[in-house]
């Protein structure tokens, strides 16, 4: 398939050759034997359905366009080896188009017409949110594979990507072991995840490294904001006072382009004041000259250049489906391989694709994941996850100049805020809850449809 | 920089009148300038500091350890090691260029785009053609590493021939000096002939002082704006020797008067450059909307292919991003055009005088370029690479400098305006276009082709936002979502400057600019434009003509 083919916004792409459904039916029709029978030779033909639902236009198809083409290149790949439980796959692909309410459209059109087996999608928080009460309400999965702020934990939902203990605190934890920072700005766009990120890092770094007031600095720009001057050049007085200074970045997007451009022509240097990004991955820097860029940092559970074989199998893997040369693979991406495969794991473990059991059978289960380790799925449907902090190359490339010990097991709940610290999440049985408050012993049950409502009312 | 120990270069110059005379320095200029050929002739005339192969690839392997403390020890050693390779080595390894095969060998990659990179022997500087980069391990360092190899290519660089080489030099050691390079510095101090690098020593070196706490290296610092000096005297101001934290705090009060003019005259540059842009991206709406009346919301769309044609002629003239983005100038004013003719024909004139219509039908054109570009190009950014001479800035003084990128957005919109002002006011075409808007049945009866003016107008207008798109790529994404940004900012502009108006325009760009950056610092960048939009909103309230009103019939009419 050509690029071009592949992005116009397709809202049915049925994966390989239908099997002959017709000519099953015909076969189901002429055995007259009971029920069972029928219901169990259908299954056995019909393909499983995967939906993906990620943005193919609007302003979120930069980031989500890659996602889609991932997961459909791993179904291939699954159908290449022979499918799952004897049957094929089959994407069902629809375009949310950066919409955020028309998200929880489209996930009530996959799972209620399309009838999806499971589903893989979102970027956002905000359209995460406005997804969750109809996952819920219809009982369906979902696989996130983004970094986010965390403070949930939903029944139907498997978190992939990090929670913020698995990126933004391990990189806080290099910058002032490592590096030495003794002065923080804490850059963000005006949105819930780096609202909530920054409110967590700003509490850790006053109660863990008694970071004082006046040695924190908070700034929120608009999505898409462009002009960097000001608050660049306020950066760069606030880093000359005479401690080491860095700026951990929430900037999403493409705000991020002026603002390493307006960083190199003040003549930032990485050296002197170093950024940290966490929505800045491979993809993103694909859009910049990174050669004034080199030397700072992102912290992220996967780069491109990690040197595993697994991750060059998986590069070339996509090099060869994109048919681009140029392309580039980053972490969403390995949420989504990691996601996959726990996912297929569960169902051979199952035996079955049906939700209630898939849910139970993932939990302890344990794969691959491209860095050379491996991802286990926890009881509070996060995944553990090795934390990597890279240093941006000329290339666009990023070289790991750290990585915690071990992987990290994503916390839903952050330990630094208050009312959420006494939260656990536990969905096995006997227990089953999202956020079980263990001072008062009592479970609060699922507020996806009032958060999915204030998300959205912003 | 702690304990870094004099490299090569510097015990040969410390030596009064040594053996060291022009043959050397030119030697060392081939080097520097012929890496390649200097290694060839390094092997055949064997320098005698060099050492023999075995030795070098020694210290080359103590830099391919884990740890970062030994790969630190391992530069110094190199550093100290009196190989005329050295300063190479380091810069290669600063550039991570540095790389290592499978087998053993270490080489410096040439280019690292692609799979398979070429790759040249870190030794010999013999070529070794491609290597696929599974194979090649990279020599990582990090910052603090980085840091260090600056340090010591600075040091080095102190005695180079290359004045450019010995100002960057000293420009990095302010505020790096130690007890080892105290002392050599003193000297190098005297024998240098460029005032510039003179004077950052002399002040490198008090900051080393008043490090030691000596009172009377204050006096060389007073009156410097550089960062580094106020970190080093906001250090001494709050140290633990009094008389020299009062000194260091009268110092500061003394620049603080200073500092204040110049953060001042830098917020102006901010907004001034800010104005620019917005004027950049109204201008060519101040045509189509200010003078024929049209509501063009696929004007942003038309910044967008600008945008994108200069991606293009980047494409065509790969590695001359500046003659590209020269040839883009016309290149994106002439497609702008022909695709605003194109909106024109086949949209617009069907909804004469139904703005509501056309504002519905030119946002559904914008909705399907944005899309159309996602689907033919990619839904991807796209890099536009700055030219040499649009990075960095300009430097004024040590506490003010104008990013040069900026600079020439602001030109480009000044030259871009007086040119359609000569446009309006001095051709042919200006005349019949304001004789059209003017009263269009008096116009067109006497002889003026209203249809043909309609055409021409709304190609100028989208031709002026195909070179907005222009500069544009020099300072922000080039993306489908490019467009979306600035349609707004435009209107806004337009409407406050006065609809009809390019004076107007002008104003109101460059004080809507310059206003939301003196908010911006106080207020945050997003209340800064809440309160620049509530501001308009109650400016039109009082004056709904705008800046500057048309007077007259016409504006009656």
């Amino acid at each position: 398939m050509t690029t071009f083919q592949r992005m116009i916004p397709v809202t049915h792409t049925r994966f390989p050759a239908k099997p002959a459904r017709f000519a099953a039916a015909a076969l189901v029709a002429a055995i007259t034997a009971g029920g069972v029978t029928q219901v169990m030779a259908q299954e056995e033909e019909d393909p499983i359905k995967v939906g993906i639902l990620h943005s193919l236009t609007g302003t979120m198809a930069i980031s989500e366009s890659t996602l889609k083409d991932t997961v459909e290149m791993l179904i291939e790949q699954q159908n290449e080896a022979g499918g799952l439980l004897g049957r094929e796959l089959e994407a069902v692909v629809v375009d949310p188009a950066s919409n955020w309410p028309l998200f929880a459209e489209r996930a009530r059109e996959l799972l209620a017409q399309e009838e999806v087996d499971v589903i893989f999608g979102n970027w956002t928080s905000v359209s995460r949110k406005a997804v969750l009460p109809v996952v819920e309400e219809l009982n369906g999965l979902l696989f996130y594979p983004v970094q986010y702020e965390g403070e949930e934990s939903s029944e139907n939902v498997f978190y992939t990507g990090a929670a913020p203990n698995q990126q933004a605190i391990p990189a806080v934890n290099y910058l002032h072991e490592q590096v030495g920072v003794e002065r923080w700005v804490l850059a963000g766009t005006d949105y819930v995840y780096p609202r909530t990120t920054n409110r967590i890092l700003e509490a850790y770094l006053q109660e863990e490294f008694g970071v004082a007031e006046e040695d924190i600095m908070v700034n929120y720009t608009p999505f898409g904001h462009s002009d960097w001057q000001n608050i660049v050049a306020e950066i760069g007085r606030f880093g000359s006072e005479g401690k080491k200074t860095a700026v951990v970045s929430t900037i999403n997007g493409d705000a991020n382009v002026p603002f390493y451009r307006e960083l190199a022509n003040q003549g930032i240097d990485a050296a002197d004041i170093p950024v940290v990004a966490f929505s800045v991955g491979e993809q993103e820097l694909s859009g910049i000259d990174t050669a004034p860029l080199v030397g700072h940092l992102a912290a992220w559970n996967y780069f491109m250049s990690v040197d595993t074989d697994a991750n060059y199998d998986f590069i070339d893997a996509w090099i060869e489906y994109t048919g681009d040369e140029e392309s580039v693979t980053n972490d969403p991406m390995e949420a989504h391989y990691i996601g996959f495969n726990m996912w297929a794991e569960a169902v051979r473990k199952a035996g079955t694709t049906d939700v209630d059991a898939v849910k139970d059978a993932i939990i302890g289960v344990t794969v691959p994941n491209l860095t050379g380790g491996y991802a286990a799925m926890m009881p509070n449907h996060h995944i553990t996850k090795p934390v990597l902090i890279g240093e941006v190359q000329d290339n666009g490339q990023f070289d790991v100049v750290w990585q915690t010990p071990s992987t990290v097991a994503g916390d839903a709940w952050s330990d630094f805020l208050p009312g959420s610290r006494d939260l656990i999440s536990d969905w096995r049985a006997p227990m089953r809850c999202g956020n079980f408050n263990v001072e008062t012993g009592s479970c609060g049950g699922s507020t996806a449809a009032e958060e999915a409502e204030a998300a959205l009312a912003e | 920089m702690r304990n870094f120990p004099l490299p090569w270069p510097c015990a040969a110059r410390a030596r009064p009148a040594s053996a060291w005379p022009a043959l050397a320095w030119m030697l060392l200029l081939m080097l520097l300038l012929m890496p390649t050929l200097a290694h060839a002739q390094d092997q055949t005339q064997n320098q005698p500091q060099d050492q023999s192969d075995d030795a070098a690839i020694e210290l080359l392997e103590a830099l391919d350890v884990s740890s970062y403390a030994d790969k630190g020890a391992a530069i110094e050693a190199i550093v100290t090691s009196d190989d005329s390779r050295a300063r190479e080595w380091l810069q290669e390894l600063l550039d991570g260029r540095l790389q290592r095969t499978d087998d053993g060998r270490f080489v410096v990659v040439l280019e690292n785009r692609g799979r398979d990179w070429p790759v040249a022997d870190a030794l010999t500087g013999e070529a070794l053609g491609e290597i696929s980069r599974r194979n090649l391990e990279r020599i990582g360092i990090n910052n603090a590493l980085r840091n260090q190899l600056r340090s010591a290519i600075a040091v080095v660089d102190l005695y180079s021939p290359d004045l450019e080489r010995r100002r960057a030099s000293a420009e990095r050691l302010l505020g790096e000096v130690d007890a080892d390079l105290a002392e050599p510095l003193v000297s190098v101090i005297e024998g240098e002939e460029d005032d510039q690098v003179r004077e950052r020593l002399v002040q490198a070196l008090a900051i080393h002082r008043i490090e030691l706490g000596e009172l009377d290296a204050l006096s060389q610092l007073e009156g410097s704006l550089h960062p580094r000096v106020r970190v080093a005297l906001n250090r001494a101001a709050s140290g633990d020797d009094p008389v020299l934290a009062d000194a260091a705090r009268s110092a500061l009060a003394g620049i603080e008067q200073q500092l204040k003019i110049n953060r001042g005259l830098e917020t102006l540059y901010f907004g001034l450059s800010l104005g620019s842009v917005l004027v950049l991206a109204a201008i060519g709406l101040a045509i189509t909307f200010g003078v024929m009346g049209v509501i063009n919301m696929a004007h942003g769309e038309l910044i967008m292919l600008g945008a994108y044609t200069t991606w293009a002629m980047q494409q065509l003239l790969p590695g001359q991003p500046g003659l590209a983005l020269i040839l883009s100038i016309p290149a994106g004013f002439l497609v702008a055009a022909l695709a605003g003719i194109a909106i024109e024909r086949g949209v617009i004139q069907f909804l004469k005088g139904r703005p509501l219509e056309t504002l519905l039908a030119t946002f559904g054109v914008s909705l399907i370029l944005q899309q159309l570009v996602r689907t033919v190009i990619s839904p991807l950014n796209r890099t536009v690479v700055s030219p040499e001479w649009m990075s960095g800035s300009l430097h004024i003084n040590d506490a003010l400098s104008l990013t040069l990128n900026r600079m020439f957005v602001l030109g480009f919109a000044l030259v871009v305006f007086a040119g359609l002002m000569l446009i309006m006011r001095r051709t042919r075409l200006g005349l019949e276009v304001r004789a059209v808007t003017q009263n269009r049945a008096m116009a067109r009866s006497m002889g003026i082709r209203a249809t043909r003016v309609d055409i021409m107008t709304f190609a100028l207008g989208s031709g002026v936002a195909g070179l907005a798109g222009v500069a544009l790529s020099q300072l922000t994404n080039v993306g489908p979502n490019l467009g979306q940004n600035y349609i707004i900012d435009s209107f806004m502009v337009v409407v406050f400057g006065g609809v009809g108006n390019l004076w107007g325009t002008l104003v109101a760009g460059l004080s809507l600019g310059v206003i939301n950056q003196v908010l911006e610092p106080w207020a945050g960048a997003v209340l800064a434009k809440i309160i620049v939009l509530v501001f308009i909103i109650l400016f039109i309230q009082k004056r709904p003509r705008g800046l500057f009103p048309q007077k007259g019939r016409a504006a009656e009419g």
